[in-house]
């Protein structure tokens, strides 16, 4: 089978001509790096299947930045039969800095000529005939959108990958063809394949080919030392930089006929952006929009249109809609899916109740608190966490999300990290797992440890029904507070813990320089329908894939535990409490007393350490276990109701107070993260120390949060204590300051 | 007139003269299109005044004052 790599600059269409190739879903974005680690996918329309491997988006293949690394050695070690060059042609002379230098490797090339639409509509132009002679490499003009053009270049490509390509370079300096040359020589003389690519790149002393190519080395060293160059002196890296862009901007650049000869022409993305990142209203705005987005999917009082309106009018009353559009004031559209989801749900359990009702009482307990109650508790809350997730989509599909980091940047660098490392955290609120993956498009490595350290306590869509369910229980059998307001308390709560957090690493095991903040900002378009929806429909698929296989799985190990004894019993819902899961959970509970909910509980209070632990599987079953135990200590508890009633059963059956409720949210949004996102972070995370330490500090910061929250919480005048604390702390630190100044 | 692009005011555009700085810095700015000849353009400062968003090679490229200092321009007066 022929294989093609996709290669080309971040936010060039590379995924999106990925998906179109091989009818992936694959996750596309408007912002440099949503790409950051290989994937493969089959393209089937010729007569043989080809693999077609999509590489991370890179400028260059300098040594510096992992993705660059990766895409490097994929082309050169893993020797595809054809790389398919992606180049943006709005923006043809970066784009092509990066075919320079692919060109260079033995290597069959064709350019997929992406977004040639857009330069067109502009009345511009782009003479591809020019281009592919200057290039020797066939052109194909693509629209990976539309999947324009797409079957003509695959054809291309299978066409260009059954003849040999020898390596080419475009840099015309005399003394540099002349070492490079030789260096070429040289290292044929070795047998090394793509001599021309390792030359130029040992020329530039190249970190990774200095390594690798330690006895050829000394000619470049040798011939540095004879060499000047009058603006470059002896960096070669520059020279070579140099060159290829100046051929670029010699012979390619002038491909492009401009219909406007002027250069710097308003386009709607300009007038956009002169809002957005206004001087006095970019952040404001900022503030709005993040308001917005919570707003939509939380609300139980949309756009504050509650005064205006009759209760009447929306409550529904005595249908079996009562109350999911609104009850006294207008559900958001996050809630009101959420009522609907949850009228189905419960319409499901009557009837499954009903037809179990003549089988035995633990078929009916297996079936109806096993099973569904702890899958529904969870899937109630998928419409929230959907709209949550479109919100997110939409802000950085249009290109928002990277002005967002142009403008928290200044804010950032005083807790030590760049306007970049802002991406993968906010991306946290949908999903740890592919935040802590696009971590790595830091290049600085402690900002990165830093950065994948706190992304758990961006609190992520798994953790939503916990937040949401423990919140309402709060208000609805302690009648303390509001919903919104200890859902919001409760996010703001994770994004300080994760701010303090980061400050305070990087002023000590973390230390080091702020990063540079060197980003490109991509032109704003609209959102493209049909990319949100696939994104929304493989968010969802993922979501009840986890339902029914790990969450269903581990609601029913947690049932059968609970309802049998060490001497392998089954026990009624009524002694519980004597239980495999209850005798072990008791054991654990005592560590549990500094954070509200341990020894301090009355009998039945192991239930909330259960949900702790079966929480580091998946973050869900936190309150399915909830939903699955409630069952059984209520027998008036039924499995169709949502985990607020789940959690409104534990209030009364083991007497927890409302501190030690915010507290176990406190806890469950900043301990050890589910499996997914520990896994994950171990693949980011080089080094098994840095990894245990990483684990160590969530344990650890959960505790203290979560500590201070219920102690804060019962005892308000405490809140002195600790603040004198972080004083005696701050103070310490300015402090050694001085005297390191001093 | 030459100074470093960090001394740049909103509106302005100037020739690169000359990149200076440390070896992987400068390499990040030489990839992404700041070499010697290009055109640049201060398009605006962030809210808080840093970083700047310039336009390069014709796209939109966003970098701190600590990274426009390395860049050396000759102001281009229109």
């Amino acid at each position: 089978m022929y294989k093609f790599a996709l290669a080309g600059n971040p936010n060039s269409g590379k995924t999106t001509l990925f998906n179109a190739l091989t009818g992936s879903t694959a996750h596309v974005g408007n912002w440099p790096g949503v790409t950051v680690d290989k994937r493969e996918g089959t393209y089937r329309k010729t007569d043989e299947p080809v693999l077609v491997v999509d590489l991370p988006g890179i400028y260059s293949l300098s040594p510096y930045t992992q993705e660059e690394v990766i895409a490097r050695n994929y082309i050169l070690d893993e020797r595809p039969d054809c790389v398919i060059n992606i180049i943006d042609a709005t923006n043809l002379e970066r784009n092509l800095y990066l075919t320079t230098q692919i060109m260079e490797i033995d290597v069959p090339i064709v350019i997929a000529l992406n977004m040639i639409d857009v330069v067109e509509k502009r009345g511009d132009n782009i003479d591809v005939k020019e281009l592919e002679r200057r290039l020797k490499i066939p052109v194909i003009k693509i629209s990976a959108l539309k999947g324009k053009n797409v079957d003509k270049l695959m054809e291309r490509a299978l066409e260009s990958c059954k003849q040999k390509r020898k390596g080419e370079t475009v840099i015309e300096n005399q003394e540099l063809r002349h070492l490079i040359g030789d260096v070429k020589i040289a290292l044929e003389g070795q047998g090394v394949k793509d001599p021309l690519f390792h030359a130029v790149k040992l020329a530039e002393l190249d970190e990774l080919e200095v390594v690798m190519h330690e006895g050829t080395v000394s000619m470049v060293q040798n011939f540095k030392k004879t060499f000047s160059d009058t603006t470059f002196g002896d960096d070669f890296e520059g020279l070579v930089a140099d060159g290829r862009y100046k051929y670029i901007t010699k012979y390619f650049s002038p491909t492009l006929k401009r219909k406007n000869a002027e250069k710097f022409v308003v386009t709607p993305s300009d007038k956009a952006d002169k809002v957005l990142t206004h001087k006095i209203w970019g952040i404001p705005i900022f503030l709005l929009i993040l308001f917005a987005i919570f707003h939509v999917t939380f609300s139980e009082n949309f756009l504050y249109l509650g005064a205006f309106i009759s209760p009447e009018w929306v409550s529904l009353a005595g249908t079996p809609f009562e109350g999911v559009f609104g009850a006294g004031a207008i559900n958001s559209p996050g809630v009101s899916l959420m009522g609907l989801v949850e009228v189905l749900t419960g319409f499901i359990t009557e009837a499954v109740a009903g037809w179990l009702a003549p089988s035995p009482e633990w078929v009916q307990g297996l079936v109806l608190d096993g099973f569904l109650g702890g899958i529904f508790a969870v899937l109630g809350f998928l419409p929230q966490i959907l709209v949550l997730f479109l919100c997110f989509s939409i802000l950085e599909d249009s290109g928002y999300m990277a002005r967002i980091a142009f403008i928290l940047d200044r804010m950032l660098r005083k807790f030590g990290l760049s306007g970049r490392a802002f991406l993968p955290m906010i991306m946290g609120f949908g999903c740890s797992v592919p935040a802590i993956m696009n971590t790595r498009t830091l290049a600085d490595d402690k900002e990165k440890i830093a950065t994948i350290r706190v992304i758990p306590f961006f609190s992520c869509g798994a953790k939503l029904p916990i937040l949401t369910a423990v919140a309402g229980a709060i208000v609805a059998s302690a009648n303390v507070g509001n919903v919104d307001l200890i859902t919001y308390g409760m996010y703001l709560l994770g994004v300080l813990t994760a701010l303090i957090s980061v400050l305070l690493m990087r002023s000590t095991s973390l230390k080091g320089e702020t990063p540079p903040f060197i980003m490109e900002l991509p032109a704003y378009h609209l959102p493209q329908f049909r990319n949100l929806m696939v994104l929304l429909w493989e968010k969802a698929k993922h979501f009840i894939q986890k339902a029914f296989t790990i969450i269903l799985a581990s609601t029913i190990v947690i049932w059968f535990i609970s309802h049998f004894s060490f001497h392998w019993e089954f026990l009624p819902d009524e002694s519980i409490d004597q239980s495999i899961l209850a005798n072990v959970s008791m054991l654990l509970q005592p560590i549990f007393t500094p954070v509200g909910f341990g020894s301090q509980l009355s009998q039945s209070g192991w239930v909330f350490v259960v949900a702790c632990i079966t929480g580091l599987i998946a973050k869900e079953n936190v309150v399915s276990t909830l939903g699955t135990l409630a069952g059984c200590l209520s027998l008036t508890f039924v499995g169709d109701e949502s985990g607020v009633s789940a959690v409104s059963t534990m209030i009364t059956a083991t007497g927890i107070t409302v501190p030690a409720l915010l507290s176990f949210i406190a806890f469950n949004m900043t301990t050890i993260p589910c499996f997914a996102t520990v896994a994950a972070a171990k693949g980011e995370l080089h080094g098994k120390r840095t990894f245990n330490f990483t684990l160590l500090f969530w344990i650890a910061t959960s505790f203290i949060v979560s500590s201070a929250v219920y102690v804060i919480g019962s005892w308000w005048w405490t809140s002195f204590i600790y603040l004198a604390v972080v004083v005696v702390i701050f103070l310490l630190f300015k402090l050694k300051k001085i005297v390191k100044r001093g | 007139m030459q100074k470093t692009l960090d001394k740049f005011i909103v509106g302005e555009s100037g020739v690169v003269v000359k990149v200076e700085g440390e070896r992987k810095l400068k390499r990040r700015l030489y990839d992404m299109g700041i070499t010697n000849g290009a055109e640049i353009y201060l398009r605006k400062k962030a809210p808080l005044g840093d970083p700047l968003e310039i336009t390069v090679r014709s796209y939109e490229l966003s970098l701190r004052k600590a990274e426009a200092s390395c860049v050396t321009m000759e102001v281009k007066h229109v």
